[in-house]
C-alpha cells in the first residue's frame, strides 16, 4: 500500500521521538528532517536512519522545491507563526505539536476524526492530549463547572521549546479544556521537577461537577475509567495512580504516563502521548486522503 | 528591605486576606519605610486555584487595593512561570504594581526568560527568584542566577523556601552569586524560619553581600513563617546595618494591625520544623496538615515522604496522593 510521506520540522526530544513512530507507520512514511541546528542529535539520527536532512529550517527546503504530503511541527510556537503560513501557501498539511494554535484543536482521544479536512491541526500541549480526555470524559457524564489541570514534567524531558512557551503551554492548554473538554472555565498550571533519576509524567485533574450525587459520582468514574482504557489503546503507558477522589464538588483524577523509551526513556511520558497523538492523527488523515483519492 | 506580608503571608491565612486586611497591612507597612511591598496570593499571580486554595477577594481588585493604601511604596507581584503568565503581569501593571519577582524552581532559570524580558520592558523593577536553593549545588546556582541576570534580572535572590539551611550555607550560597554576577546586578536573601534561623540566616546573608531582604510582619508566611520584619530590624540596628525601616513603626504594624487579623500566629511546630528538617517547600503545610487529617495519617510522615521524592514547590498535588498511599499502607 503507499504511503504519505512526511517531513519533520524540528529535531529536538519531540521531532526525535516522533520520527521513531513513524518509522513504525503503515500509513506514513518519513521522508525529511529539518532543524536548524546542524549538530543535534536527532539529525544525526535521522540521517542514521535514512532520512533526508537538512540544518537549513523550513523555508529553505520548501525553496528548493521539497514537497512533503504532511509536515510535523515540532519548533516553537513563535517559529510555527511563520511556518503556518509557508505550509498554507504551499499547500502541505500542517500538524502542530506546537502550542501556537493556528488551527483547530485535536486531541486525539476525544475528536480525532473532527478536523480531517483542516489544513492545520493543531495537537494542543502534551498536558493537553494527557488531561482534555478526562475532562472530557466527565462533562459527558455531567455539567462541569470548572477543570483545572497540574501537568509535572521531569526537567530532563522538556528542552528549549518547552521552556521558551511555558505561557503558551497554560494558556493553550486551559482553552482546550474548555474547547474540547467542555469544562465552562479551564485552567492550567505546569511544574518541572528536576529529580534525578527523573519522574514519570504526572497529571492531576480537577473538575467542579454540577451533581456530585453518589450514582452521579459512580457513573463519572465508569466514564473515566473507560476514558483510560480507550488512551492506553496508543500510550500503554497511560494509567490511574489512585481511585478518583469526590471532595464536595470536585472531582480530583490522577495520572502518570509512562513513555514507551523510543528516543528519551520511558519517564518522558510526556513527549510520547504528544507524538503518538499526533502519529494518530496523521494516519487518520492518510487513511482519509487516500481513501478520497481512490474513492 | 522587602515585606512580603501581603503575599508569603496569604498561605498562613489560606489566601483569605480581604481588601480590608490589604488596605489596613499596606497603609502600616508603607509607614515603616520599607522599599518594596510584595502582594498577590501566596502562588503569585494566577495562582488563585483548587491546587493552591482560591483567594478570597480577586486578584486584580487586591493589588489596587494594595497600591491605592501605600502610596509611598514600590508594590511588587510575585509571578511563578507554569503559574502565572505575561498577560498577568500586564494586568497587575495596570493595577499599579511597579516591581516584579519572578521565581522559579532554582535549577529551571530558563523558564524565566519570556517573563523577565517582558517585565523589563514594561520599566519594571525584576528579581529572579531562585526557589528551594537548599536543593541546588553551589556552582548550579551561580549558572541559574547567572542566566536570570542575562535575561535582565535587577537583583537575584537565594531562597530558603523549606527553611532548611543554616548560616555556613547562606554564606556559601550568597558569596557564590555575589562573586559571580556582575556588580550591578543585586543579591537578594529569602528565610523560612522552620529550624529556628530566620533572623541570624539573613545576617549571614547581609555579610556575604546580599543587599536585598525579605521579611514579612510577625514573620506571616508559609510554614513556620518568613524573617519577623521587626525583630530583624531590632538585630541590625543592634549591629549597626542600615535598613531604613523605623522599629517602632513595624512592631506597632505587627501587634496593632497584622495581630487582631489573623487566627493562628505563625510558629515552629512539630509540622512546621518538619518541613525545615525534611527540605520540603513551607507552603505544603496546611495542605498537609489537612491531608493528615482527612485520610487518617501523621502531616510529618506525609512532608517527610514528599522531602524523599524531592517534589518541588507547586506540586501541592501530591501530597493528596502520598497521604492515600500512606493510609493504604498502614
Amino acid at each position: 500500500m503507499s504511503k504519505l510521506t512526511a517531513a519533520i520540522v524540528g529535531s529536538g526530544n519531540i521531532g526525535t521521538d516522533l520520527m521513531v513512530k513513524l518509522l513504525r507507520s503503515d500509513w506514513l512514511e518519513p521522508r525529511w528532517m529539518i532543524g536548524i541546528d546542524p549538530e543535534s542529535d536527532g539529525l544525526r539520527r535521522a540521517r542514521d536512519a535514512g532520512l533526508e536532512t537538512s540544518a537549513e529550517g523550513l523555508k529553505a527546503v520548501l525553496d528548493a522545491g521539497v514537497r512533503p504530503d504532511v509536515v510535523f511541527d515540532a519548533t516553537s510556537a513563535k517559529a510555527h507563526v511563520r511556518h503556518a503560513k509557508l505550509l498554507r501557501e504551499a499547500g502541505i498539511q500542517a500538524i502542530d505539536l506546537t502550542p501556537a494554535a493556528r488551527g483547530p484543536y485535536v486531541i486525539a482521544a476525544v475528536n480525532l476524526a473532527e478536523h480531517l479536512d483542516s489544513p492545520n491541526v493543531n495537537m494542543v500541549t502534551c498536558g493537553g492530549q494527557a488531561t482534555v480526555p478526562i475532562v472530557y470524559a466527565v462533562s459527558r457524564v455531567i455539567g462541569v463547572e470548572y477543570a483545572e489541570i497540574v501537568a509535572t514534567i521531569s526537567s530532563r524531558s522538556a528542552g528549549p521549546g518547552t521552556r521558551q512557551n511555558i505561557d503558551e503551554f497554560t494558556e493553550t492548554t486551559g482553552k482546550a479544556l474548555e474547547v474540547i473538554g467542555q469544562a465552562r472555565k479551564g485552567k492550567a498550571i505546569i511544574i518541572l521537577n528536576p529529580a534525578n533519576p527523573p519522574i514519570l509524567m504526572r497529571d492531576t485533574i480537577y473538575c467542579v461537577i454540577d451533581d456530585p450525587a453518589p450514582d452521579v459520582f459512580d457513573r463519572v468514574r465508569e466514564s473515566i475509567e473507560s476514558m483510560v482504557r480507550h488512551v492506553q489503546t496508543y500510550v500503554p503507558g497511560y494509567r490511574l495512580n489512585r481511585e478518583p477522589i469526590l471532595d464536595g464538588r470536585v472531582v480530583s483524577v490522577s495520572i502518570e504516563v509512562e513513555g514507551l523509551g523510543d528516543y528519551l526513556p520511558v519517564y518522558a511520558g510526556n513527549l510520547d502521548i504528544m507524538t503518538a497523538a499526533a502519529v494518530k492523527f496523521g494516519e487518520e488523515y492518510a487513511k482519509h486522503r487516500l481513501s478520497v483519492v481512490k474513492g | 528591605m522587602t515585606d512580603v506580608t501581603l503575599r508569603d503571608g496569604m498561605h498562613a491565612v489560606r489566601h483569605q486576606f480581604s481588601l480590608d486586611d490589604a488596605r489596613a497591612i499596606a497603609s502600616a507597612l508603607d509607614n515603616t519605610g520599607v522599599a518594596l511591598i510584595e502582594a498577590t496570593h501566596g502562588d503569585g499571580l494566577g495562582g488563585s486555584s483548587i491546587q493552591y486554595g482560591f483567594a478570597k477577594e480577586d486578584e486584580e481588585a487586591y493589588l489596587r487595593a494594595v497600591c491605592e493604601a501605600a502610596p509611598h511604596t514600590k508594590v511588587a507581584a510575585l509571578l511563578l512561570p507554569g503559574i502565572g503568565t505575561v498577560e498577568h503581569l500586564k494586568r497587575a501593571v495596570a493595577c499599579g504594581i511597579r516591581a516584579v519577582r519572578v521565581a522559579t524552581h532554582s535549577t529551571e532559570a530558563d523558564i524565566s526568560e519570556q517573563h523577565i524580558r517582558e517585565a523589563r520592558s514594561l520599566g519594571l523593577d525584576v528579581v529572579g527568584f531562585l526557589m528551594l536553593s537548599h536543593m541546588t549545588e553551589t556552582p548550579v546556582l551561580v549558572e541559574e542566577a547567572k542566566k536570570m541576570a542575562s535575561y535582565g534580572a535587577h537583583c537575584v535572590y537565594i531562597v530558603d523556601s523549606a527553611g532548611a539551611m543554616l548560616m555556613d550555607e547562606v554564606t556559601e550560597k550568597v558569596s557564590a552569586l555575589r562573586d559571580a554576577l556582575p556588580s550591578e546586578v543585586q543579591v537578594g536573601f529569602h528565610a523560612h524560619n522552620n529550624l529556628g534561623c530566620s533572623v541570624a540566616n539573613t545576617l549571614a546573608a547581609i555579610r556575604a553581600g546580599a543587599v536585598r531582604i525579605d521579611a514579612s510582619l510577625a514573620g506571616l508566611g508559609a510554614g513556620a513563617g518568613n524573617t519577623p520584619l521587626e525583630v530583624f530590624i531590632a538585630a541590625c540596628e543592634k549591629s549597626g546595618i542600615e535598613t531604613g525601616v523605623n522599629l517602632y513603626a513595624a512592631m506597632d504594624a505587627a501587634e496593632d494591625v497584622l495581630g487582631p487579623r489573623i487566627s493562628r500566629p505563625v510558629r515552629t511546630d512539630r509540622a512546621s520544623l518538619t518541613l525545615g528538617y525534611a527540605g520540603v517547600y513551607s507552603s505544603f503545610l496546611l495542605h498537609a496538615e489537612r491531608a493528615a487529617q482527612r485520610f487518617g495519617v501523621d502531616a510529618r510522615d506525609i512532608l517527610v515522604e514528599l522531602g524523599k521524592r524531592k517534589v518541588v514547590g507547586g506540586q501541592e498535588d501530591m501530597i493528596v496522593d502520598v497521604a492515600v498511599e500512606l493510609a493504604a499502607h498502614k
